[in-house]
């Protein structure tokens, strides 16, 4: 097989998602009211609580709701990616995963069609919400936009992944309510996408610990630093790290004679 | 032997070539005893150094070579090298010297006296003691106009202006304003005056001739409770254009139109902002955070917040030279 055909491929995964995105219009809108919400309410009352101390890459006092924005991006790349997860447990049920892993194309590569395909998605979604916060009059580096790009990539990635792995060891679409639940909100609170972790260390040391352990965490500070023109090499290694880890464990887990297996 | 001239030649201006940064700022930290000194083009501390008790005002002369300190708690006004940072001398100032004003002049200084109630007029060169006026309860800010006609003084609990004509050193006339007036500040035309009151909430605008009031600005931050809202420090830049106004608990500096009194941005900066200064391109703006012990730089054509970097403690007065 010749590189056209995995483009091909590529293209065919990309506009199935795109598509999907398109006719599901209540999604991409409530992709977007869940961090605005927190954005307009939550930051609302914390606004003033936040102007106390400078942590890099910051360089002078700054609001709460400057301070979540990284966080509220990859807020909507975290539900995404589960989401879309989501969805490949429907898929499987309903048979049109198990078509396209039927395809002669290296299952590897399918899965990674379906991940990049679903980050792109995701990149949509965070730029209109990106867009919104410049019209609320919020200010964000519009340079470290361009800059934040690769990072949200990655953190998208990373996130599908994580989901992937997730739906693979799904065997029932209910079960996967659950998992949500144990996986979305612990990993989104217990990071650094709502306080600073010092101010996480201040409350609680054991709390301050499982957010240091959290690679949430190092994606969102993956991304607050790319808004700001800087690379946080610790936050890339371990956000790249973990998405290859949780890739790898995917393309393992979704075996075709799992996928073809009754439930 | 050209090239060896030129290589002597670079050796030597990298050794002896003064300007080793672009400006300096001098901030004066009152708890430390210190001036911090930063340098205008990296932001950054290039040095410290020792000065009387308690330093507050700070100002430069119109040459920007002498670095005059307020140093309140030794009852004197200090008198510095600004480019070495040594000791020259020092002026008697009469008790707790606050904030002060220098003549366009170079020679007529004058102090305020908050517990005497008194401002002091001091010669610069021969260090006599000119005058010693009466004004209100607690005089804290001191403003001489730059045609050098009027030197202003607000009394804290008088709750009044002080207008004093130099050339007679005598009081001529006083102007009620809102409660705690702090800190005064001629536009560079000497056609206005603004003022700050710091329980009032406001800053008051002044026709110099008439001495009437033209103008008074409500604060209005979201989120921050009015009574936070506490104006003191004012810098007007030379253009006309714009104003700062340090906003004290609020932890804001305002950014307001000197010709239609408008306030265009409130900056997020360091805790109690008391003191403003402008670079003298008026390019950026340096706030004293008296409470978190930093200076904010506001960049005034970008209108943001660029750095806050941590100086001694209490920063009170700034002043910046070319």
């Amino acid at each position: 097989m010749n590189f056209s055909v995995y483009a091909y491929s590529f293209l065919g995964v990309l506009k199935r998602e795109f598509l999907r995105f398109i006719h599901q219009r209540s999604r991409f809108f409530s992709s977007l009211v869940r961090p605005l919400l927190w954005l307009i309410v939550f930051a609302a009352g914390f606004r003033a609580a936040l102007g106390l101390s400078i942590t890099p890459p910051y360089q002078t006092y700054i609001t709460y709701e400057t301070y979540i924005i990284p966080g509220l991006a990859c807020m909507i790349l975290l539900f995404n990616g589960m989401q879309s997860a989501l969805s490949m447990v429907y898929d499987r049920e309903m048979g049109s995963m198990r078509v396209l892993l039927m395809s002669p194309l290296p299952r590897s590569w399918l899965l990674f069609c379906k991940l990049f395909a679903i980050a792109l998605i995701s990149l949509i979604q965070v730029y209109a919400f990106y867009g919104i916060t410049l019209a609320l009059d919020i200010r964000l580096p519009l340079i470290g936009l361009l800059y934040a790009l690769p990072a949200l990539l990655l953190t998208a990635l990373e996130l599908g992944a994580i989901g992937l792995f997730l739906s693979s060891k799904i065997r029932q679409l209910e079960n996967f309510a659950g998992v949500m639940n144990f996986v979305i909100f612990p990993m989104f609170f217990m990071s650094s996408a709502l306080y600073p972790l010092w101010r996480m260390r201040e409350s609680s040391e054991w709390l301050y610990w499982v957010c240091s352990l959290n690679p949430f965490t190092y994606a969102v500070e993956l991304v607050r630093f790319a808004m700001y023109s800087q690379l946080n090499l610790e936050a890339f290694w371990v956000t790249l790290a973990t998405t290859l880890f949780f890739g790898g464990m995917a393309i393992i887990g979704f075996r075709p004679e799992k996928v073809t297996g009754t439930k | 032997m050209f090239k060896k001239r030129l290589l002597t030649g670079l050796i030597a201006g990298a050794l002896f070539s003064t300007p080793l940064f672009a400006g300096t700022a001098f901030i004066s930290n009152e708890r430390d005893n210190t001036i911090s000194v930063i340098d205008t083009k990296s932001w950054e501390v290039v040095n410290t150094f020792n000065v009387g008790m308690r330093p507050r005002g700070i100002l430069l002369n119109s040459d920007y070579s002498k670095l005059y300190v307020c140093a309140s708690d030794s009852d004197r006004v200090e008198i510095y090298d600004a480019k070495t940072f040594e000791f020259i001398t020092d002026l008697p100032s009469g008790d707790d010297p606050e904030q002060f004003a220098l003549h366009p002049n170079d020679r007529l200084l004058f102090i305020a006296n908050e517990d005497d109630d008194i401002v002091s007029v001091v010669d610069t060169e021969t260090h006599q003691v000119l005058a010693q006026i009466e004004v209100g309860i607690e005089p804290e800010g001191m403003g001489v106009s730059p045609d050098g006609k009027w030197a202003v003084n607000t009394s804290e609990t008088t709750n009044m202006l002080h207008w004093i004509d130099t050339e007679t050193l005598e009081l001529v006339d006083n102007t009620v304003i809102d409660q705690r007036p702090r800190h005064v500040e001629f536009t560079h035309d000497s056609q206005r005056l603004w003022a700050s009151a710091e329980i009032g909430g406001t800053v008051t605008i002044y026709d110099v001739d008439s001495r009437e009031e033209i103008h008074k600005i409500n604060f209005e931050i979201k989120g921050v409770h009015p009574d936070r809202i506490q104006p003191v420090g004012i810098q007007l830049t030379q253009d006309g254009r714009y104003a700062f106004v340090a906003l004290g608990p609020a932890n804001h500096v305002a950014m307001i139109d000197q010709q239609t009194y408008e306030v265009l941005e409130y900056f997020l900066v360091g805790r109690r902002v008391w003191g403003v200064g402008l670079t003298p391109d008026d390019k950026y703006v340096i706030s004293t955070n008296g409470v978190s012990g930093d200076v904010s730089i506001i960049d005034v054509e970008k209108r943001e917040v660029i750095k806050t970097l941590k100086v001694g403690r209490y920063p009170w007065g700034v002043v910046a030279a070319p």
